[in-house]
């Protein structure tokens, strides 16, 4: 089992070469206590991974640490010296840098002058770009982390913005480096490539602390680990005395199963007809999606697997009605719902849990409860003569609160936007779910979130086919797709490349089909 | 939502709001008193005393400022009710100018009875507002733009139709001026709008009517149609995500339409209840009437709130009303700038309204460690 580290093993502290400590911090927000008595020592030269589920206070934790919260209570100590961490520049001064989750970089402006933004060098006020830009190729060439100094940010990948992050902290000689969940918004192979540079920095004798709640990633990397939940501090475990099992259940707080657990599927009549579906690109020219056809029947779960930007999104806007279709037909239950709005479909049937939940899922500054009848207010439950039954909304939105245990400050009278996002994904998922659709389209339902939140949100659409209704999964995970799907179709480039049963297929044969390199005959799905 | 309610006072956004405009509206006189003493100190203090204490003076004072602040408080409704869709109306001046128009119109050319042309004034207006909305939602083209060029076109149409329009001058009905419209107790007494339950308070001031009245009835509407319909849950979610709302079903564009003409409605009800009082007549005008775009600055003190419309535009009126008895000791020119200083600081407390609520919070926070 951990251990707890209390001041009695304090002595020992000395001999452990601490480069920070954070010690019994506490930071409260209204109605919430977001750290309470948190102690988190990150060694010199180790890979310390934070973990914890989606509102148990890692980032509020970090931030701490940043200097962009100040703490009720605790102190931060570097190599055993007390310090205040009044702002980000103090925390710079320190050698404290931070990848941050959403990327703060100025997208009109260059890598290189993203990177050294804030402590250019100048000649009589005119900006010295020139060592500035040496010191960045020679980092970039050590750590393998390769970045266009020219390029425009808002051109390049996602992948390399990270990288432009990574550099920014390297560029101003930081020792101690914050990830916040930096593989959530990368590829397999970008991840991979991530891990790599974080062990070479830990050869170099550089600090960092690791947020995230994959708990792979964790047990590939870390040499610590320390857990958060609701709050407080849980322990902090050596990895290599450890498993999965144990740090998830230390997360959660109960056993947590990994494999999604589902009878056979029994699928009934057809839900969903899709027929040559042609839906064009908002970016490009031509069509993202290229004659698409499938079906999902009742009671089955059919998942569209892909490299990210093969036209999923675009498929989707397609069934859904956020965009256009310009050719083919989309059926409901064998009503052509194709020229529909997306009203007409919400009413033949169809649940959406959209990929943005920021952008489409939620009015942000909307409250929870009327986040909760986004979908339904116009419904006679909910309205009479157009006035909406505000008491109606209220019970209704703190049942589902309640039935799907949503979590936030302030019940249904909580903004959205002040939720984190596992709850706000819940919130949705609630919504969506209760409207008891025919068809449940789910993209991306899990994304960002931690293993209880995804658990859960697996139960909640293994139980929505139990009930017999059709699921249309889309996942870039490939273990979610092998562990909740009844079929699999792979999408590249617009087009169907493959139908496959997961029980009797593999994860490297679907990744040959993703990657473009294999194609079912006549692919007819 | 007030079951909810269990914020401590202070904390609360309204009541933050409140405060934060109250603040700034002292700060503002102060500025505004400091600007009377560099230009004529010796005047000053007379000058302050006339611009705060005139309006409450005499009943007959206090109805000039209910009288004022009536179209005032309109065109406040209309651009605040604008904004809770996400839309700037700046057209509030033309939709104010076609309902006067069109009120007027049906006041003397037609000889019909006061609410008639009340009515036909919330038309005048909402076709003014259809305009930009409809660019907007079918165009994307932004409605700024399109409003401001409404309001050009608006004046000079009326100027034009008016010029051409004899029954509609002062001219026909007697009097000598042909550069204005007729007045309306020579014209038609019936289309003046009653003073109904006000006459006994304000005996025979000539400026009070019930427009103060149909005004707060309009707030108090328009509060209603934003809080409790689903029709305003719609106009505020596409207000606050064009994305949510189309992902949510809702008719974006349709609203976005919707919007620009119950505002241009209500800016016309505006004009129409500015010109209907009778003591004013319209003046063929070669400059953009100021009414509509006093109006935003009504909508951002209230931030968009209609209750609190009310009492901005009071306030607004209230130191209109107090600025022009400052006359002769300080030139119209100068009330103005310190009339401007006073409603830019009080619109600045929407910008300070995050600092205060931080600062409310930061000093519980701080009583919160002491205990």
């Amino acid at each position: 089992m951990y251990k707890r580290y209390t001041l009695e093993r304090g002595v020992q502290r000395l001999a452990d070469n601490y480069v920070i400590e954070m010690l019994h911090i506490t930071k409260e927000f209204p109605g919430i206590k977001a750290n309470d008595d948190i102690t988190l020592q990150l060694r010199k030269g180790e890979i310390h991974a934070l973990l914890g589920e989606n509102g148990a206070g890692k980032s509020t934790l970090m931030s701490v640490l940043f200097g962009l919260y100040q703490p009720e209570k605790g102190t931060i100590r570097k190599n055993g010296k007390e310090v205040k961490i009044n702002n980000p520049n103090d925390a710079n001064a320190l050698g404290i840098g931070m990848v941050h989750q959403h990327f703060k970089l100025v997208e009109c402006f260059t890598v290189l002058d993203n990177i050294i933004l804030g402590v250019e060098d100048t000649k009589h006020g005119f900006l010295q770009k020139e060592a500035a830009r040496k010191k960045v190729m020679a980092l970039s060439e050590k750590y393998g982390l390769k970045v266009d100094p020219d390029a425009l940010v808002s051109d390049i990948s996602v992948g390399m913005q990270q990288r432009v992050e990574i550099l920014k902290m390297l560029y101003r000689d930081n020792e101690i480096l914050i990830f916040d969940e930096p593989t959530a918004v990368l590829t397999p192979q970008e991840i991979d490539e991530l891990m790599e540079i974080m062990r070479g920095f830990k050869a170099e004798g550089k600090s960092i602390l690791f947020i995230t709640h994959k708990l792979n990633e964790i047990m590939a990397v870390s040499d610590r680990c320390t857990v958060l939940r609701k709050g407080k501090y849980i322990g902090t475990v050596d990895i290599k005395d450890t498993t999965k099992e144990e740090l998830s259940k230390m997360m959660v707080g109960r056993n947590v199963q990994f494999a999604v657990e589902k009878k056979p599927c029994e699928p009934g009549k057809p839900i969903l007809e899709v027929e040559n579906l042609v839906v064009p690109s908002k970016v490009h020219k031509n069509n993202a999606v290229r004659g698409v056809s499938f079906n999902v029947r009742a009671g089955e779960i059919v998942c569209i697997a892909g490299i990210d930007g093969n036209g999923q999104s675009e498929l989707i806007y397609g069934i859904t009605g956020l965009e256009k279709p310009t050719g083919g037909t989309i059926k409901i239950e064998g009503k052509d719902i194709t020229n529909a709005t997306i009203r007409e479909r919400s009413k033949a049937g169809m649940s959406h849990i959209p990929e943005d939940r920021h952008k489409h899922g939620l009015v942000l500054d909307y409250t929870l409860a009327d986040n909760m009848v986004l979908q339904r207010y116009w419904q006679p439950e909910f309205q009479n003569h157009g006035f909406i039954k505000q008491d109606a909304v209220m019970d209704y939105a703190e049942r589902l609160i309640a039935q799907y245990d949503v979590r936030s400050g302030q019940g249904p009278a909580t903004i959205a936007r002040s939720m984190s996002g596992g709850n706000q994904q819940k919130a949705i998922i609630a919504r969506e779910v209760d409207k008891e659709p025919e068809l449940l389209v789910a993209v991306q339902p899990t994304r960002g979130l931690d293993v209880g939140a995804i658990e859960y949100i697996h139960k909640q659409i293994v139980a929505e086919r139990d009930k017999g209704r059709a699921v249309l999964l889309v996942s870039l995970e490939l273990d979610e797709v092998m562990n909740l799907s009844d079929r699999i179709l792979v999408i590249y480039e617009g087009e169907l490349v493959g139908e496959f049963d997961p029980r009797k297929t593999t994860v490297e044969e679907l990744g040959l089909y993703m990657a473009g390199a294999r194609k079912q005959g006549e692919a007819k799905a | 939502m007030s079951k909810q309610n269990k914020q401590p006072l202070l904390q609360r956004p309204a009541v933050v709001g409140v405060l934060a405009s109250l603040l700034f509206i002292v700060i503002g006189l102060v500025l505004g008193f400091v600007l009377l003493v560099l230009l004529n100190p010796g005047e000053s203090v007379n000058g302050m005393r006339a611009m705060l204490t005139t309006g409450f003076s005499s009943m007959d004072k206090l109805g000039k400022v209910l009288y004022q602040s009536a179209p005032l408080m309109m065109c406040g409704l209309s651009v605040g009710f604008a904004f809770k869709t996400g839309l700037f109306n700046i057209g509030a001046s033309g939709q104010y100018t076609m309902g006067a128009f069109f009120s007027l119109l049906c006041a003397i050319q037609f000889q019909l009875p006061w609410f008639v042309c009340l009515l036909a004034g919330a038309v005048g207006g909402a076709i003014w507002g259809i305009f930009p909305g409809l660019f907007k939602a079918y165009f994307n083209v932004n409605e700024v733009i399109t409003a401001i060029m409404f309001n050009w076109i608006g004046m000079y149409l009326v100027n034009l139709l008016l010029a051409n329009m004899p029954m509609m001058l002062a001219s026909g009905w007697g009097a000598s001026n042909s550069d204005r419209t007729a007045a309306l107790s020579a014209a038609n007494p019936g289309a003046i709008l009653p003073k109904g339950p006000l006459a006994g308070l304000f005996g025979n001031s000539s400026w009070i009517n019930i427009s103060i009245i149909i005004t707060i009835l309009f707030a108090i509407l328009v509060w209603v149609i934003l809080q409790k319909t689903t029709f305003g849950y719609e106009l505020k979610a596409c207000g606050l995500s064009r994305d949510a709302a189309q992902y949510a079903g809702i008719n974006s564009k349709r609203n976005i339409v919707l919007s620009m003409v119950i505002s241009g409605a209500l800016s016309g009800i505006g004009g129409g209840i500015y010109y209907l009082a009778g003591t004013g007549q319209y003046v063929l005008e070669k400059s953009i009437l100021s009414m509509g775009f006093n109006g935003i600055p009504v909508a951002l003190l209230a931030s968009s709130n209609p209750i609190g419309t009310i009492f901005s535009a009071l306030f607004i009126s209230y130191i209109q009303v107090g600025g022009a008895a400052m006359q002769p000791a300080f030139s119209s020119e100068t009330i103005d700038i310190v009339i401007a200083v006073i409603i830019y600081l009080a619109a600045f407390a929407l910008l300070m309204r995050g600092v205060i609520a931080k600062l409310v919070s930061g000093r519980k926070e701080k009583g919160g460690a002491a205990k």
